[in-house]
């Protein structure tokens, strides 16, 4: 398939030509490079230069997929299953299949049981069945996620509103709810009963243990006039800023922004069903109206790969395009 | 709050009974597009309430319709009125006025927006 990226960042970096390379290619699709083995990215075109034999050598390699808003049908995407399912499409043609998919959040645009069965329906066309999920705002409008966590955190065990983690490969992975019970004036929040959990959950661990962090608002602070951010974020980050790797994998945001904080590498994925606007360069947050044939160019999906016995995580996104 | 609980709120209300100070404003679901005498709309749009402060008398209706394609709630900071559901476009929302004083109310789904009801007798 000649739409996928991958890529080892352990034995093949991006130069500043590479990267502005990609970044004319993909537009919003990439990507960035981080010196000190934490996290490199490359494109479709690069990672097809190199052929799959990138695959191979990766232990273990998921998939992030991110606000599907099943149910929504404004001139932005009139049409949100059927880019879904083209993303589903991308992970089935995949030549080495990821080992599990994360959605992290906005599966429906209104809460509705059909929205959620129909997203169900659609998803039993992925050839992956294990599927990890953390609610997004609109998954959980009118009951407090009583459904979602029904439907979604049943298999997890989630604790309290549905947080939880898991080990996979050596890496410690954890799923954070942080939309629910928001205050206002505020941004999203996880609360002092998740927080006292991550601090336990995470106490037993070596620091040579990667970590994933996943959740639906980003874990840092993009832009609190559009509630881009969580409010008690750090008290979070604190519970992990001994470990050597740690990557936040978040959406919310419909586009793909990175950070770089000490071990701490934030992402944020694209969307399947729309876009929205940079920070502040829009009266609102709402979906972003953009010429139908660039729409899929501003939609897309997250793979990770982390290889045993290396420090980083390698982060790239692809687009429907 | 069903429509029986509503009416006796209302009726209450307007009426000037006691007892009823507690649910200083009642919830209310209504058609969309009803109109009125003594009526304050709120417009929603680009993430806002508009205007932000509003002020009514007691007994008016207040109605809130999102313009957005995205849904927003209404929901009294301090539980004073029932919450709106999520609105989607074009939805409307609407509650009756209760005693005199200050509301503040935000949406839940977007915290930062925030907004005002005073209420004057």
């Amino acid at each position: 398939m000649s739409n996928y990226i991958s890529h080892d960042h352990e034995h093949d970096g991006i130069d500043r030509r590479g990267f502005l390379k990609c970044m004319a290619w993909a537009g919003t699709g990439v990507l960035w490079t981080i010196s000190g083995g934490v996290l490199v990215s490359k494109t479709l075109a690069e990672v097809a230069k190199a052929g799959s034999s990138l695959h191979t050598a990766t232990d273990l390699s998921f998939l992030q997929i991110s606000d599907s808003h099943i149910g929504f049908n404004k001139a932005a995407n009139k049409d949100v299953t059927e880019t879904f399912k083209i993303a589903l499409d991308r992970i089935n043609a995949m030549p080495t299949p990821p080992s599990f998919l994360i959605h992290t959040g906005d599966i429906t645009q209104l809460s509705k049981p059909e929205e959620f069965d129909t997203f169900d329906q659609i998803l039993k066309s992925c050839r992956n069945k294990d599927v990890f999920y953390v609610p997004g705002e609109h998954d959980v409008l009118n009951d407090g996620g009583k459904m979602y966590r029904e439907r979604y955190l049943k298999n997890v065990q989630g604790k309290g509103s549905g947080w939880y983690s898991f080990n996979k490969n050596g890496v410690h992975f954890i799923g954070l709810v942080n939309v629910l019970d928001l205050e206002a004036g505020g941004l999203g929040q996880l609360g002092d009963d998740q927080l006292e959990w991550l601090e336990d959950d995470v106490k037993g661990l070596s620091a040579d243990t990667p970590i994933v962090v996943f959740a639906h608002i980003p874990l840092w602070t993009v832009y609190p006039q559009w509630g881009w951010g969580t409010s008690d974020s750090e008290r979070a980050l604190g519970y992990l800023k001994r470990f050597g790797s740690v990557t936040v994998l978040n959406g919310h945001i419909h586009q793909v922004l990175q950070k770089v904080e000490g071990n701490v590498t934030f992402h944020t994925a694209m969307s399947t069903a729309f876009p929205q606007p940079a920070p502040g360069t829009a009266a609102s947050p709402g979906p972003l109206n953009v010429p139908a044939e660039k729409l899929r160019s501003m939609l897309g999906l997250t793979s990770v790969q982390y290889k045993q016995g290396k420090t980083g995580l390698a982060v790239v996104d692809s687009t429907l395009s | 709050m069903n429509t029986f609980t509503t009416k006796i709120m209302i009726a209450a209300l307007l009426c000037g009974i006691s007892g009823f100070s507690v649910l200083a404003v009642a919830g209310e679901m209504t058609d969309t597009g009803s109109t009125g005498a003594g009526q304050s709309k709120i417009e929603i749009k680009d993430f806002a309430f508009i205007p932000q402060t509003i002020t009514v008398k007691s007994g008016q209706r207040i109605t809130w319709i999102n313009h957005d394609e995205e849904p927003h709630t209404v929901v009294s900071v301090e539980k004073q009125f029932k919450k709106s559901p999520a609105l989607d476009t074009d939805q409307e929302f609407t509650v009756v006025a209760g005693s005199p004083g200050t509301y503040s109310y935000f949406c839940s789904v977007h915290p930062k927006m925030m907004g005002t009801i005073v209420v004057k007798e």
